[in-house]
This record gives C-alpha cells, sequence and structure tokens, in this order.
C-alpha cells in the first residue's frame, strides 16, 4: 500500500494513505462545524430584537471596528493560502514567514473582537443582559473561541515543522489547519452579514 | 457545600444502590489484584484501539446500561400497578423516568448499536481497522465517561428530573435548581461528542476502507445502513451539541436563551431539542434495519430481496428525518398549515418504512427459514414493528394526536418502534455476532426461553398502553385513582414488565452458561453465512485478514464458497508484513479529564473545570506530537496464527 | 403462530378494556367527536395493513420453514420484483392520500368553532396554568375560578391558554384534544360540550413534582344552571393582587372563586416574566416602573377593560 509510486505533481499531504484519509475527514467534520453554526445563526435570528428592554444592536455595534475585524481576517485566509503556496513548492521558509504573517493577522483579529465585547460589556450589553445579547455573544463567541483554538494549534504545528520540516506528515497538517482556518474565514462572512450588517440596518 | 448535600440521602432504595455498587466495585478490584490482571487490563483493554475489542467494551458498557434501564423502567411499573401507591414519591419517580429515557436511549441503545458496528463493520468490507483507531478509542471513552458521569448523579447531588427531553422552562434554573440538570447537559455532551467522532470515523472508513473490490452497491445492508447512520449522526449531533450548551450557559453563566426572564425563549429549545431527536430515533433504527436484513437473507438461505430499494428507502427515510421534527409538539398551536406540512412528511416515512418490511417477507418467501435464536428476534420484529408503525402514522394525524400526544398511547408506539426494533435488533445481532466476538455461540435453548418469555411479556407490557391512552392516562404521572379505571391495565403491562426482567435475566445467565459450557468454534463461518465478516477464521486475528478478500457481489462471502464447491479455490499467495495501529493510553486519560471538567461544572466549582479542560489540551498536545506510525505484524507471526486459527 | 398470539392478546385487551372507559372514542362534544371519527377511520386501515402483514407474514413462516422444505431444499436466487416492489410503494402511498385529507380537514376545521353552533358568540375563557394549579377568568363576565370550570351546554368555549412558569398542556379529553399552555404566548383552542355532565380536566404536560394532582373538573350545564352559576360567582371575594400573587408560588390549592379577574394586572401570554418575578419578591406593580411603554400599556389596557364592560352592558 505505501509503496505505490506517486506521480510528481502528487503534493507531499496526499502522498501517504493517512494523508488522505485525515484530509477527507477533515472535510466531513467541517460539515458537521456547518451544521453546529447554522444551529447558532438560527438562535440568533431567533432572538434577534428580543432585547426586553436593554440595549440593541443598532446602539451598539460600530462599523468601524467590525471592518478592521473583516479586513484582517479575510487576509489572512489569502496569505495562508500563499503558505500552501509555498508548501506545494517545498519552500520551507515561505511556510514559516505566510504562516507568521496568518498568525499575526488572527491574533490582530482576536484583539479587536476582544476589545469589542469588552466595549459592549462595558455599555451594558453583556451575555446575561437579555436574549438577543445571549445568542450575539454566543455565536460570535465561538467563532472567537474558534480561531483562538486554530492560533494555537497551529503554532504547535509550526513547531513540528521547524522539527521535522516539510514531510508527508507535517504538510498534511499544515494543509488541513489551512482548510480550517478558510473554514473560519468563511463562517466570519456570514456572521459580517447576518449580525453587524442585519443588525446595523434593524 | 455540606456532606449531605453532596451524597443523596434519605432513600433506602439508593442507599440499596450505594451499597451494591460499594460492593461490585471492591469485588472488582478484589478479582483484579487477586488473578494479577492489572496489567493485562490496561494493555489488552484500557489502551486497546483494536475495533473488535471496542466493540466489545461497547457492547458490555451497552448491557450494563441496559440492567440500570430496565430497573429504572421495573421501578416504574411497580409504582403504577396499583392506584395511589406510595411506593415511590412524584420526584423520585420524575427522576427515574428521566434517567430511564436518557439512559435508554444515549447510553443503551446507541453504544450497543455501535458497539455491534465496529466489531461488525470492518470485517464485512474487508479492513483491518477503521480510518482513524486512535479517534475510535476517544469516541469509546468519551461515551464510557459521559454515561458514567450521568449515572452517578443518583448517588452524588442527585438525578435530573425534567424528562429526558428536558423542557424549558420546567429545567431551567429557576424550576429546576438541583445539580441533576447539569449531570444531564455535561452527560450527554461528553459523549455527544463520542458519538460525533464514530459518525465521520465510520463514514470515511464505509467510504475508503472497502477492500478495492466491493462497490458501494456490493457493500452488505448492515454496511449500508451504518453509512447512512454516520451521516445522519454528523449532521444532528453539532445541534444536540449547541442545544445543550445553550442550556448550560443558561444554567451556569446566567444567559437568556430558553429562560422566562429577559426575552429567552423556552419553545425554542423544544425545536432545537428535536431537530436532533427525530434523526435521532432513526440513529438506532436504521443499523437495526441493517442487522434484520443480514440476519433474515442468512436464515433463509437466500440473496436479500430488492438490495437497491433497501438501499434507496433508507436514504429516503435519512433525508425525511430531518424534515418531521415539529410532529413532536403539534399541539404547540403552530397553525393549520405548518401542522398539516409536518403531519404530511410523518406520513410519508411509513412509505419506505413499508417498502423495507415487503422486502423482508419476500427475502423469507422461497428461503429455507431456520429458526435459530438470532433468526427468532428478527422474525418477531417485523409484527411486533408493524404495530408500531401503523400507530405511529396515527399520531402522525395532527388533528387526532391532540388527544394522543402526551398519552400512554404514544408511550406504548415509542416503545414498540424501539424495543422491536432497536432491543430485538440488538438481541438479534449479540446471539448473531456473538462467535465473532467470543468464539463460542449463545446457547440457543436458553436463548430461545429468553426470546418467548421476553416477546411474550413486551406485547403484555405495551399492547394494554394503547388502551390506557385511549381511555386519557397521561404519560409521567406518578399514580393515579381507583376512580380512573386505569388498574387492570396497569397490572397486565406490570406482569409483562416482569417477563421482560426474566428474559433479560436468563439472556445474562445465558452468556455465563456459554461460557462456561459452550463448545468452542472450530471454523469462522457457524451459520452458513453470506457476507465478509464470517470468511474470517476463528479466533479473528487482531490483524483481521492476512490476505484482503475479494467482493464480487453483495453476498462476497456466499460466492467465494459457492466458487468453492465448483473446485475454484483461491491461490495461494504469499503472505506480506501488515501494518497496524499502536495501542495507546491517551484516549481514557483524555476522557478522564473529560470527566473531571464535567464533574466541575455540574457543581459550579471552577478551579476543577478548569484544571480538567487543561489536562483535555494537554492529552491532545500530546497526541499532536505523536509521531508513532504503528508497526508492521511480520510473516513469522503471520504464519504462525494462521496455523492456530483453523478455517 | 405469532399473529395468532398477537389477536388473542388483542381479543383479551379488549374485554379487559371493557371495564376502563375509553374516554377518547367516547367523545361529549363536536370537537372530541370529529377527532374520535379520524381515530376509528384511521383505525380502520391500520388493521387492513396489519392483517395483510400477518396473513403473509404467518404464510411465509409455515410454508418455507426449514423441517417442511427439508435440509436438501435449495432456495432459488430472486434479486428482486420491480412490479411488486412498484405495488408495495403505490398502495401505502395510496393509503396515506386517503388518511391525510380527512387530517388536513380536521386539522383546520378545528381552528375555528364548531360549525353547528357558528351562530352563537362563544364564551371566552383565559385558562392559566401555575404550577400546579389551574387558573380560569371569565373577563366578560368579570369572574375568576382555580381549579374548577363551569360552561353552558351547546355553546362553543373559545380558550384562550397561557401559563405563568412552565409548559402545561391543557386537556378535557371528552371534549377534545389538548393545547399546550406556554408562558408569553397565547395559544387558542375552541371545545364544546354537547352533554351536561362533569367531565375530567388536567395538564397533560410533565410539569415537575406537583404534575399528577395539576387537575381540575369540568361542568358543563344548562344555559340557565351557567347563568345562574355565573351570578352567584359574581358576588364572590373581589380577587385582589395579593391574593392573586400567592397563586402564583408553586403547590396545589382547593377550589376557589371569585369576581373579577387577574387580567387587570397581568396578561401572561404576554407577560412571561410575572410568577418568577413574585416568587423572587421582585415588584410586579406596573405603576411604579418608570418607563413610558409600560405606563402606556397600563392606560390602554383600562380603557380596554371599559369598552368591555359597555359591550356586556349593551348585551344584556
Amino acid at each position: 500500500m505505501e509503496s505505490v509510486e506517486y506521480s510528481p505533481n502528487t503534493p507531499l499531504e496526499y502522498q501517504s494513505e493517512t494523508g488522505r484519509l485525515n484530509i477527507l475527514g477533515f472535510w466531513i467534520f467541517l460539515g458537521a462545524e456547518i451544521a453546529l453554526f447554522s444551529t447558532l445563526f438560527a438562535t440568533y435570528l431567533v432572538l434577534v430584537g428580543r432585547t426586553a428592554g436593554g440595549p440593541g444592536p443598532e446602539e451598539l455595534f460600530e462599523i468601524s471596528g467590525v471592518l478592521i475585524e473583516t479586513f484582517l481576517l479575510l487576509t489572512s485566509s489569502f496569505t495562508c493560502g500563499l503558505a500552501i503556496h509555498y508548501m506545494r513548492n517545498h519552500s520551507l521558509k515561505g511556510v514559516f514567514l505566510w504562516i507568521g504573517v496568518t498568525l499575526a493577522l488572527g491574533l490582530g483579529f482576536l484583539g479587536f473582537e476582544i476589545y469589542e465585547f469588552v466595549h459592549y460589556i462595558h455599555e451594558g450589553a453583556a451575555l446575561t443582559t437579555s436574549a438577543y445579547w445571549s445568542g450575539f455573544f454566543v455565536l460570535v463567541g465561538t467563532h472567537g473561541a474558534h480561531v483562538t483554538m486554530g492560533i494555537a494549534w497551529i503554532s504547535l504545528i509550526l513547531i513540528q515543522l521547524k522539527q521535522r520540516g516539510l514531510t508527508p506528515d507535517t504538510t498534511r497538517k499544515v494543509f488541513i489547519s489551512s482548510l480550517y482556518w478558510h473554514f473560519l474565514d468563511v463562517v466570519w462572512i456570514f456572521i459580517f452579514t447576518a449580525v453587524y450588517l442585519y443588525g446595523m440596518v434593524m | 457545600m455540606k456532606l449531605d448535600e453532596f451524597f443523596v440521602t434519605g432513600d433506602p432504595l439508593i442507599y440499596g444502590a450505594d451499597v451494591s455498587i460499594a460492593l461490585t466495585m471492591i469485588g472488582a478490584i478484589f478479582v483484579l489484584t487477586y488473578f494479577k490482571k492489572w496489567k493485562w487490563l490496561w494493555t489488552e483493554w484500557l489502551t486497546t484501539v483494536d475495533h473488535k475489542k471496542l466493540g466489545v467494551m461497547y457492547i458490555i458498557a451497552a448491557v450494563l446500561m441496559l440492567f440500570r434501564g430496565g430497573v429504572d423502567a421495573l421501578l416504574m411499573r411497580a409504582q403504577l400497578t396499583v392506584p395511589d401507591s406510595s411506593f415511590l414519591d412524584a420526584n423520585h419517580y420524575n427522576e427515574i423516568f428521566t434517567t430511564h429515557g436518557t439512559i435508554m436511549i444515549i447510553f443503551m441503545a446507541m453504544p450497543f448499536l455501535i458497539g455491534l458496528i465496529n466489531v461488525v463493520v470492518p470485517l464485512q468490507i474487508g479492513a483491518r481497522d477503521v480510518a482513524y483507531p486512535f479517534l475510535n478509542a476517544v469516541s469509546f471513552w468519551t461515551f464510557f465517561m459521559g454515561a458514567m458521569l450521568f449515572n452517578i448523579s443518583f448517588v452524588i447531588g442527585g438525578s435530573p428530573s425534567a424528562g429526558w427531553t428536558s423542557y424549558v422552562p420546567l429545567a431551567g434554573l429557576e424550576l429546576s435548581p438541583g445539580v441533576g440538570q447539569n449531570y444531564y447537559l455535561l452527560g450527554l455532551q461528553i459523549a455527544g461528542i463520542g458519538t460525533l467522532l464514530t459518525g465521520i470515523n465510520f463514514l470515511v472508513t464505509i467510504l475508503k476502507m472497502r477492500v478495492p473490490s466491493m462497490k458501494l452497491m456490493q457493500m452488505p445492508m448492515f454496511t449500508w445502513s451504518s453509512l447512512i447512520t454516520m451521516v445522519i449522526i454528523i449532521f444532528a449531533f453539532p445541534v444536540l451539541t449547541v442545544a445543550l450548551a445553550l442550556m448550560t450557559f443558561d444554567r451556569l453563566f446566567g444567559s437568556h436563551f430558553f429562560t422566562m426572564m429577559d426575552g429567552g425563549m423556552p419553545m425554542l429549545w423544544a425545536n432545537l431539542f428535536w431537530i436532533w431527536g427525530h434523526p435521532e430515533v432513526y440513529i438506532v433504527i436504521l443499523p437495526a434495519f441493517g442487522m434484520f436484513s443480514e440476519i433474515i437473507s442468512t436464515f433463509a438461505r437466500k440473496t436479500l430481496f430488492g438490495y437497491k430499494a433497501m438501499v434507496y428507502s433508507m436514504v429516503v427515510i435519512a433525508g425525511l428525518s430531518f424534515l418531521v421534527w415539529v410532529h413532536h409538539f403539534f399541539t404547540m398551536g403552530a397553525g393549520g398549515a405548518v401542522n398539516s406540512f409536518f403531519s404530511i412528511t410523518t406520513m410519508l416515512i411509513a412509505v419506505p418504512t413499508g417498502v423495507k418490511i415487503f422486502n423482508w417477507l419476500f427475502t423469507l418467501y422461497k428461503g429455507r427459514i431456520r429458526f435459530t435464536t438470532a433468526m427468532l428476534w428478527s422474525l418477531a420484529f417485523i409484527p411486533n414493528f408493524v404495530i408500531g408503525g401503523v400507530t405511529g402514522v396515527m399520531l402522525a394525524m395532527a388533528a387526532a394526536d391532540y388527544q394522543y400526544h402526551n398519552t400512554y398511547f404514544l408511550v406504548a408506539h415509542f416503545h414498540y418502534v424501539l424495543i422491536s426494533g432497536t432491543v430485538y435488533a440488538c438481541f438479534a445481532g449479540l446471539y448473531f455476532w456473538y462467535p465473532k466476538m467470543f468464539n463460542h455461540r449463545l446457547n440457543e435453548r436458553l436463548g430461545k426461553w429468553s426470546f418467548w418469555i421476553f416477546v411474550a411479556g413486551f406485547n403484555l407490557c405495551f399492547f394494554p398502553m394503547y388502551f390506557l391512552g385511549l381511555a386519557g392516562m397521561p404519560r409521567r404521572i406518578y399514580t393515579y385513582g381507583i376512580g380512573d379505571g386505569w388498574m387492570s391495565l396497569n397490572v397486565l403491562a406490570t406482569f409483562g414488565g416482569v417477563l421482560m426482567g426474566i428474559g433479560f435475566l436468563i439472556l445474562v445467565y445465558n452468556i455465563y452458561y456459554s461460557f462456561r459450557y459452550s463448545p468452542r468454534e472450530t471454523t469462522g463461518d457457524p451459520w452458513d453465512a453470506r457476507t465478509l465478516e464470517w470468511s474470517t477464521p476463528a479466533p479473528v486475528p487482531h490483524y483481521n485478514f492476512a490476505h484482503l478478500p475479494e467482493a464480487k457481489g453483495h453476498d462476497a462471502f456466499w460466492i467465494m464458497k459457492e466458487e468453492k464447491k465448483q473446485g475454484k479455490a483461491p491461490e495461494k499467495k504469499p503472505y506480506k508484513p501488515i501494518h497496524m495501529p499502536s495501542y495507546s493510553g491517551v484516549p481514557i486519560i483524555m476522557s478522564v479529564f473529560f470527566f473531571t471538567a464535567g464533574f466541575g461544572m455540574v457543581f459550579s466549582w471552577h478551579w476543577m473545570s478548569i484544571l480538567g479542560l487543561v489536562g483535555v489540551l494537554a492529552t491532545m498536545v500530546i497526541r499532536s506530537f505523536d509521531y508513532d506510525k504503528g508497526f508492521y505484524v511480520s510473516v513469522e507471526e503471520i504464519e504462525e496464527t494462521e496455523k492456530k486459527t483453523t478455517l | 403462530m405469532k399473529s395468532f398470539f398477537a389477536l388473542s392478546m388483542f381479543l383479551a385487551v379488549m374485554v379487559l378494556s371493557g371495564c376502563s372507559n375509553l374516554t377518547v372514542l367516547d367523545p361529549k362534544g363536536p370537537v372530541a367527536e370529529q377527532q374520535a371519527n379520524l381515530i376509528l377511520f384511521s383505525i380502520g386501515f391500520m388493521l387492513f395493513i396489519v392483517l395483510v402483514v400477518f396473513v403473509l407474514f404467518t404464510l411465509i413462516l409455515v410454508k418455507y420453514r426449514e423441517r417442511k422444505s427439508g435440509p436438501e431444499y435449495e432456495p432459488p436466487h430472486i434479486e428482486g420484483n420491480v412490479f411488486l416492489e412498484i405495488v408495495w410503494t403505490v398502495i401505502p402511498v395510496i393509503i396515506l392520500i386517503v388518511l391525510a385529507v380527512p387530517t388536513v380537514q380536521t386539522i383546520f376545521a378545528l381552528e375555528e368553532a364548531p360549525e353547528a353552533t357558528s351562530h352563537k358568540d362563544p364564551i371566552v375563557i383565559h385558562a392559566t396554568s401555575v404550577d400546579w394549579k389551574w387558573v380560569f377568568s371569565y373577563p366578560e363576565e368579570n369572574i375568576e375560578t382555580v381549579n374548577y370550570l363551569h360552561i353552558p351546554e351547546d355553546h362553543p368555549i373559545l380558550f384562550k391558554l397561557a401559563s405563568a412558569d412552565s409548559m402545561g398542556s391543557f386537556w378535557i379529553p371528552s371534549l377534545g384534544g389538548q393545547e399546550y399552555t406556554m408562558s408569553g404566548m397565547m395559544t387558542e383552542l375552541y371545545l364544546q360540550a354537547d352533554e351536561i355532565g362533569e367531565y375530567r380536566g388536567r395538564n397533560a404536560n410533565f410539569t415537575g413534582e406537583g404534575f399528577t394532582e395539576q387537575v381540575f373538573t369540568v361542568t358543563a350545564e344548562s344555559q340557565e344552571d351557567y347563568d345562574e352559576w355565573v351570578e352567584e360567582a359574581q358576588d364572590a371575594p373581589k380577587l385582589t393582587q395579593e391574593k392573586y400573587n400567592e397563586l402564583m408560588l408553586k403547590g396545589h390549592t382547593e377550589e376557589q372563586t371569585f369576581s373579577e379577574t387577574h387580567l387587570q394586572w397581568v396578561d401572561h401570554g404576554m407577560d412571561a416574566e410575572y410568577a418568577t418575578k413574585v416568587r423572587n419578591g421582585e415588584s410586579t406593580d406596573e405603576d411604579e416602573s418608570s418607563e413610558m411603554d409600560h405606563s402606556e400599556m397600563d392606560h390602554s389596557e383600562m380603557n380596554h377593560d371599559d369598552s368591555e364592560k359597555d359591550s356586556e352592558e349593551h348585551s344584556h
């Protein structure tokens, strides 16, 4: 099984049985994640407007901060793609550079998001304020927690890259984590539309 | 918190349980120490990633849970036998039916089926293991720890008592302030992680690990049913994860998803719960359908009638299962259009199910029917499931459902489908595949006794309940008055329940008896069966197949045997080293940390939950840095093993 | 053998259940009657299906058991039969259509007042479940009862259902099917009694410890008796908010009668928080709250009350 000859064009991460299985499995896992986020979105949308007399989103949302977050995360998705490009070209240096940029952008996104949350709580809109804000914090917070997990996970993979270089195993991990990162980007686009844009025109 | 609040006190039944738990644990520790089995237990079982051993552990856990859930059921029957009984008080009764429902669905039915899937499916598709053996162990241990967390609630802190559906506001913090509901939320959450991983694992296994010659439309029906079940799991379980998490936030962190205060929306819970809950019903019934297909085909000595229709009908059922959840609360007043829509989608499920029933009947037609115990369970399924099915259609008719809803008519219906579907299948599958797991058969004589007593008891217990429902007896009441006129049927039901208990005990005795006295298997194919798992020798080597078998149709092993009879013996090829995964202690340790985190959250001891979660993350990091690639089984070892086994 | 067993069981149960009354199939009003008719109609089809399967099942098992065919018999290889499979797909579809049509018709019919008495204005009764009792308010008659109901026969009743706390289900099996009571949400249910009598009503949806005893009695009586009862009840002590707040606490209580209704302070169909606030000792008095919209609501409610009184006077 392991002794199959691969054409030189087959990416490293697809050259082992484990690699192919894990990548497929991860795609399926993302399917489950879609179901998870769909449920959170549905919950959020059902609870829109149920502010129990407290502050609503139209009073608190500020477009500038959200636009910066969006810009950071979308760019990080692009740089993450560049990292995979360099990985396919067997350039460990390029991988390090662009994953590093991706992580920095991700951290920037997180920083702005935490700042945003603290700001809302300061203005009297917390998880416990009303059903609407519960929905908001858990939906956006779950995405934020995913980003945090992603940053921690990719950092660990960077250490392994440093230890082992580009092998079928490490490239598999980089590739899978990049799928995860792009997925979070897509989820954010929905959050941006369904939560922030919709919340501001409400 | 004081100690007497921590431990549940004041009830003699629970003291009895305390003592028996303590004695069992002391007994187990003593036996393990006396026979010096600790190391064996750790290296052979607790750290295993072998799908056959994990499957066996799933089944053992499920049988234990069946016992616990069954005791709950008998306590309920004891309480309801006569009017105005004071055997249990209202609170205790509420706890018992809550744990009965939760345990039977989440910790008995699913693990029993997943256990059989674990043992059988890789063998049926000619695989040497599942796609992710390590994750498979994580699945088992998170299920097990989730089940344990849920189960300790009745001695530590108190059991949940809001029903297995946990409708809010009743299950919310204001109306259920104790820790019981937290146990429900966290026990299910932890076990749910395992189920989702199983879903992904077996979907990839079935798609990618089949022997190359086996096409999709040649897979055994049990494999097909597992594949479809896994797809349902992947899309349904995240909904449960979210629902449980939201209620946990409500109870522990003061959010307002389902509360009455500050804009919360209690009906949202009912919707989320049943968007998961209805597909869940099909998660526990489709594998049962698959097993019946295998067993009926084997003992009718005929190939399955309408193979393609069987596959497509399961696909249709799986699709419809996501479109019917509102029928669990037709009485919510959602309006005529909504109720009509969900009435019709629900009734539609009867069509593919009916197709399957007739296909089974015509598999039997012109067959040569052998009444083994496994076959008896499968045959009894047909008439009993039809009764459950037609009453299901009656319940689907929303206008009539306003009268059935929340009554014993409903209770009778879902026990008819879940027991004669899922439980019969578990028993049938256990008898059928027992020789694959333990290298000897279960005794047929005891098996038939247990079968007849259980099936008679089942019908006696649940058939009267249809009439109790029509007589206006609501579910979940802990007692009734003599004037209600429900006693005679309740006496009958209790009598039936006792018979079911006896049937179960005979099954357990049969396990012991057969372990002592059944002759060991000399062939891997005791039933003259049809699918690839029976082509493995007895006992099954840990690498399953020395040579990968070849599949030429959906009764692959039958075809191999036919060809052998015609003198076409497969040529002997030299063995090659086989790659196998290493065992790992990480899954069980990770799950212990999950348990710790869950237990901490139940009591809002945040230091403990944080400790547990850090532990979980640490084990994940350890796993990430672990580049163990498994090992190769050498040709010598294969030759040695193959000589010992007999084929 | 199996089907004989099931059949004899069925008969045995039928005989036994002769002693107990199948309330649902013994309707005392047009709503329950429509439902009973639908149930009996469906049972007919279901028995037919069960019979077909059981007969086929028994015949096949008897004919093709190994003891009869002998161990030499080798079954033929049959992969399926497209014609047969179409037959047992199409026939169930037809049966389902036959069942779906009256189902949908009945679903919509039950959303309106019973046809036979549609010329009469329905009596409106607010039924509110509170752990673990039932509060009934007659806004037009201006009376409120706890744990019992009086209704005139042959007169449609429109129940407006809500809950002060946990979700209950309002069910009088002799008169018709149930409907949920929920906090902060109002559902409606038409029922009617065609026969004078005492009926049992209860909460059918689990609400915790006191659920089993969360029951009430329904007295259906002639119009004259009913009018008499209304007049008597109007002389009962006034319902004060203090008294009403006592009812909000968890527990059981005996039957009670009041003049005036709680609707002047709270409509549980709009306000999900009332009972919780009472239990937590928080203020429930709307006047004390400084918010504009609340005081406006009070005002409109008062107007509403006035206009209702007016219309009552006109009708008399």
